[in-house]
């Protein structure tokens, strides 16, 4: 029934489908498998996609060629530059989505994509032979082969879900859980491990007054995530802030006793991050209230999501507790909030290019790796995706490095440090924030898709034009002599020092508080000259050389840091004489054998004094 | 070098070169039981357990060259962390040179200077701090710096720095917190309180920058420069100082014939005197400054000392050296000596807390002098008993940590964006790690969720 495959994809949600459109997009011949064709590139948690790091993220997946920025793009209900008053590298895009609409316009995609083949069943174990993975068999009894197969299983393996004292088998609320590949991977040696998520409850939006809770509208501008020219919506939905107090926590506390997180029923770690509700209040007692944001499912829809109340509490605790809350007084409730917990794989267990140690041709990615969110997932799918095509064809992995992608940090992160609670990206985990840019995702990571045939010759034309226009503009701004004459009443209307002779453009807008937008206002030649660059092209000039001398100082230490990474480390090397290590590093480094002293440096559990005792046998 | 001969067995004398009533020779490595045991025919010293001491002939090609006692450590509870053993023989240079001769053909190595220190390194005996002080203690001329090197052993400094890490860290957390958790509904510090912490850290780094300075006084002694006319006594009062020290004093020769180096210690604190034979203030005391080796010895001095002769005191040189020294912006006293010759002073000469009555002929106000020199130079002790940088590398680190401290002010200063300012102290932190270890992200993350009540 089934021909063989080049790659099968286990699973279509944000990983899934990167994953299959990677590869399927490369020229692999690709099946996509998952439980229900109907709840593809499912947002399980909150309907918005990117967010501080997260954004950067999608940037960098649409930059290579991936859909998840185009998709959220299509589907977008709001949209907002996070932290606009900060440093750029700090610029984050987030949107709020059309759940319903960004499933199916993902799926609609996927249909497009050539090469991609569908079916729905269940996934219950690998075909392995040799310590090589070559295809699968589902539920239905299907042995489907493929030269290599990617699992992103999601929260899906094992599933057990929460609510109050209530638990039952489910992979999302209302959906079958998976089981047998984690027995099976067990099996052949594999190390699982158990994670916990949850989300709040969902509400009936015609039941709640917004006339008590402050409004949160969406940018006049919105830039988007991709760099394709996708239409923008025209109108935006604005979200609602409203807070808890003392009178719900009262009644959330009533629920304690049956708390499946306080009562030991739960054992999987949750993230620190994303605490429940009932989280919040224990841990933080003498904080009098949280911050709820109310946020539209949708253009149609009047389900509505309440972020910052996820729970696992008894229903009826949920309930009397949100209408306690201002605006929530009549509030009826969809859908209970709840908790899962799933089955995870260290991922110390695989190679940077997520592939596993143990199984030659098996790819992990996404939550199956221990992380968690739609764009930690979906860079994983998109890597293992291409990393599995590659694989097939012969071909070197693609690993992309810290200092060029957050998807590079992420992925040394996972596969050095490991994880013990669910993974998130925060910019703080990059040692190189200025470098990686929202705004140069394309700089960066286009060049190098194309090279492997992923970023299609539109986009790869998009940013030579890009870096053509930045050089002849930045050429403008050094040239460009600005009098005092022509700026100091508009300085000292705004406080700042006066020019006191003549500048070039380039060094005055090293001044925090001058920006191109507006020297072009008050200098009509400069916005002549401007004319025919676009938006972007410019806001790159400014930032290139505005924060000039900030991306030297990180461009040097990562060069530096690079230094560490070309220290070898022999492949023989034997740990057990050097006593000087501590017992978990010399464990550590026994079983993972880095080949550099960088990819060393990044183990969990290998300390600096660590790596001193290793650079001085080394004789560095 | 690719630190290749771990598998090696090494020797060298653990002792200083020269004659002494014993000498100690240690050999350390896989093989240190075995080769010892080749010449050592008294007993089987393979099978004799660790931390014992045998004694008995050394006889190599049939020749004896010693009586010697020999003490076992086996590994890993020996200095190296393998097996050790330790040679105590008669001091003589010749008998020394001839058991290392008979251990490298039995099979040793000669080490490597530092080499026992990098094994006990290796093998996890001591941390990089701990290894630096070893080296200081065994240079260590005084009581003072044996103090200090031990204090570094056992993980004081350690502790000290560990402090100055974690307030760096909450820093760097406060920051991070505002870039990452932006949309979280915590309080974010502002900029005055983010300047206040930095004070604080400022303020520690200082004061383990000024110990440096101290650290040096403990480690290589307070250099004291002795100047004056000729004949108005400062031999004598070198000789003076240094007579019921004599044990423990060694001649250094000075770099000129002019200037002659002492070590004397005094309440623990060891002190460098520098006789500087060709300095005195006269007519041409520009010209004399300006020789070069004598102006850099001023220079790099923690005081002066300024001697007159009494009887022979002039109203033109007192004025001039005064201002002179009043110039050098470091501790003097003036010493008016040979007191027992004349009691009276004439009118110019101006009584200040830096002036003192001494003979050093008849020993008179010696121990008032005494005193006042230990006195001067523990005003460099700003750092009670607390941890002192003698290491050039911690200094170092420190110094980077410094400016990067200046650089975040500067930042805070400016009002750039935090991101930005969270370079500038993760430099800090990196800098700082050099000597403390690396601070994480997952330590700031750590910080944040702790401190913080984080999530939607």
């Amino acid at each position: 029934m089934f021909p063989k495959y080049n790659v099968i994809v286990v699973g279509a949600g944000h990983a899934g489908c990167e994953a299959a459109a990677a590869a399927a997009n490369l020229g692999s011949s690709v099946l996509l498998i998952t439980m229900n064709m109907q709840n593809m590139a499912q947002m399980s948690c909150n309907p918005a996609m990117g967010g501080v790091a997260k954004g950067q993220i999608i940037r960098e997946i649409d930059a290579m060629g991936g859909y998840s920025g185009i998709v959220t793009d299509l589907t977008t209900i709001q949209f907002r530059m996070l932290n606009r008053s900060k440093g750029p590298a700090m610029w984050s895009p987030r949107a709020q989505n059309d759940r319903m609409q960004f499933s199916w316009t993902w799926r609609l995609r996927l249909e497009q994509t050539p090469r991609i083949d569908f079916y729905q069943d269940m996934v219950k174990g690998l075909l392995v032979r040799d310590g090589r993975c070559f295809g699968v068999v589902t539920q239905l009894g299907h042995r489907i082969e493929a030269d290599a197969v990617v699992l992103t299983n999601g929260t899906f393996l094992n599933g057990v879900i929460h609510i109050g004292e209530k638990h039952f088998g489910g992979g999302r609320v209302a959906e079958r859980a998976a089981t047998g590949i984690t027995e099976q991977l067990v099996e052949l040696g594999f190390e699982s491990g158990r994670l916990k998520t949850g989300t709040p409850p969902r509400v009936d939006g015609r039941t709640l007054d917004y006339s008590r809770m402050e409004e949160q509208k969406g940018d006049e501008e919105i830039t988007g995530f991709s760099f394709l020219d996708t239409p923008k919506p025209a109108q935006q939905k604005s979200c609602w802030i409203t807070y808890t107090n003392r009178e719900v926590h009262e009644i959330l506390k009533t629920g304690f006793d049956r708390s499946p997180m306080f009562q030991g029923r739960i054992q999987g770690v949750g993230p620190r991050y994303c605490p429940s509700i009932e989280d919040k209040i224990n841990r933080f007692a003498d904080k009098e209230r949280h911050q709820i944001f109310v946020e539209p499912e949708g253009w149609h829809t009047i389900e509505v999501y309440v972020n910052g109340f996820s729970t696992s509490l008894p229903e009826e605790v949920q309930y009397k507790a949100l209408q306690k809350i201002p605006g929530f007084e009549h509030c009826k409730m969809f859908r209970p909030g709840y908790a899962i917990e799933y089955d995870f794989f260290p991922p110390t267990q695989l190679y940077l290019s997520l592939e596993t140690r143990l199984i030659e041709n098996l790819f992990f990615a996404g939550q199956i790796n221990g992380t968690t969110g739609y764009e930690e997932a979906a860079c994983q799918g998109l890597m293992a995706g291409i990393n599995a095509h590659r694989k097939v064809r012969g071909e070197e992995p693609l690993i992309l490095r810290r200092d060029e992608a957050y998807i590079g940090v992420l992925i040394d992160d996972l596969v050095h440090k490991g994880t013990i609670e669910p993974y998130r990206m925060f910019t703080s985990r990059a040692e190189f924030r200025t470098l990686l840019r929202q705004d140069n995702a394309d700089l960066r990571l286009t060049p190098l898709a194309h090279r492997i045939g992923l970023a299609s010759q539109e986009r790869m034309e998009r940013v030579e034009n890009k870096l053509h226009q930045i050089k002849q503009f930045t050429a403008i701004l050094e040239e460009f002599p600005i009098s005092p004459e022509q700026v100091n009443t508009h300085l000292e209307a705004m406080g700042a020092p006066l020019l006191k002779e003549k500048q070039r453009a380039a060094k005055l807008l090293l001044r925090p508080e001058i920006s191109v937008r507006q020297l072009m206002a008050w200098i009509p030649e400069l916005q002549q000259k401007a004319k025919t660059y676009t938006q972007e092209a410019i806001e790159q000039t400014e930032i290139q050389l505005k924060y000039a001398a900030y991306i030297e100082k990180e461009k040097e230490l990562s060069r530096k840091m690079r230094q560490l990474e070309d220290v070898p480390i022999p492949e023989q090397f034997n740990y057990e004489k050097l006593q000087a290590l501590s017992t978990e590093a010399r464990q550590k480094l026994m079983k993972y054998k880095p080949r550099t002293l960088g990819q060393a440096s990044r183990i969990s559990g290998v300390n600096p004094s660590d790596i001193q005792v290793l650079m001085v046998y080394m004789g560095r | 070098m690719y630190y290749q001969h771990a598998e090696d067995t090494i020797a060298a004398p653990a002792t200083p070169q020269g004659m002494g009533a014993i000498a100690v020779i240690r050999v350390s490595g896989p093989q240190a039981l075995s080769i010892v045991n080749r010449l050592f025919p008294a007993k089987d010293l393979t099978q004799v357990p660790s931390h014992t001491l045998h004694v008995g002939k050394l006889i190599w090609k049939s020749q004896w060259l010693d009586e010697v006692v020999v003490s076992v450590f086996k590994a890993p509870r020996s200095y190296t962390g393998e097996d050790v053993i330790e040679i105590s023989s008669h001091g003589s240079p010749l008998i020394v040179q001839r058991i290392l001769q008979a251990l490298t053909e039995a099979g040793a190595r000669m080490a490597l200077p530092g080499e026992f220190t990098l094994r006990a390194y290796l093998h996890g005996k001591m941390d990089l701090t701990q290894a630096e002080a070893v080296a200081d203690l065994i240079a260590a001329e005084s009581e003072a710096a044996v103090q200090n090197a031990l204090r570094h052993i056992r993980g004081g400094f350690s502790a000290e720095l560990q402090q100055l890490r974690n307030q760096l860290l909450q820093f760097a957390a406060l920051i991070e917190l505002e870039l990452d958790f932006s949309e979280e509904d915590v309080e974010f510090a502002d900029r005055h309180a983010l300047k206040q912490l930095l004070d604080h850290i400022d303020e520690h780094v200082q004061k383990l920058l000024q110990s440096y300075a101290w650290g040096n006084v403990v480690k290589h002694g307070f250099q004291v420069v002795i100047a004056g006319k000729p004949n108005v006594g400062k031999s004598t009062l070198l000789n003076a100082l240094l007579n019921e020290n004599r044990a423990i004093v060694s001649d250094i020769p000075g770099t000129t014939r002019d200037t002659v180096e002492e070590f004397i210690q005094l309440n623990g604190l060891l002190f460098r005197l520098i006789d500087t034979a060709g300095l005195r203030v006269s007519e041409d005391v520009i010209e004399q400054i300006g020789v070069a080796r004598t102006h850099e010895k001023i220079l790099q001095a923690d005081m002066i000392l300024y001697l007159f002769d009494v009887t022979q005191i002039e109203a033109s040189e007192w004025e001039q050296a005064f201002a002179w020294l009043q110039g050098l912006k470091k501790p003097y006293l003036i010493l008016i000596n040979k007191i027992d010759l004349q009691s009276e002073l004439p009118e110019f000469v101006h009584n200040t807390p830096q002036t003192m009555m001494i003979s050093a002929q008849k020993q008179v106000h010696l121990n008032e002098l005494k005193e006042k020199l230990v006195e001067i130079a523990q005003q460099g002790r700003t750092h009670g008993e607390g941890s002192i940088i003698t290491n050039a590398r911690h200094y170092a680190a420190l110094q980077k940590v410094k400016q990067g401290i200046q650089d975040v002010y500067a930042g805070l200063e400016k009002n750039i964006s935090n991101d930005l300012l969270a370079n500038d102290i993760r430099k800090c932190l990196h800098d700082l790690g050099e000597i403390t270890g690396e601070v994480t992200t997952e330590d700031m993350l750590d910080y944040i969720f702790s401190h913080f009540c984080i999530g939607k």
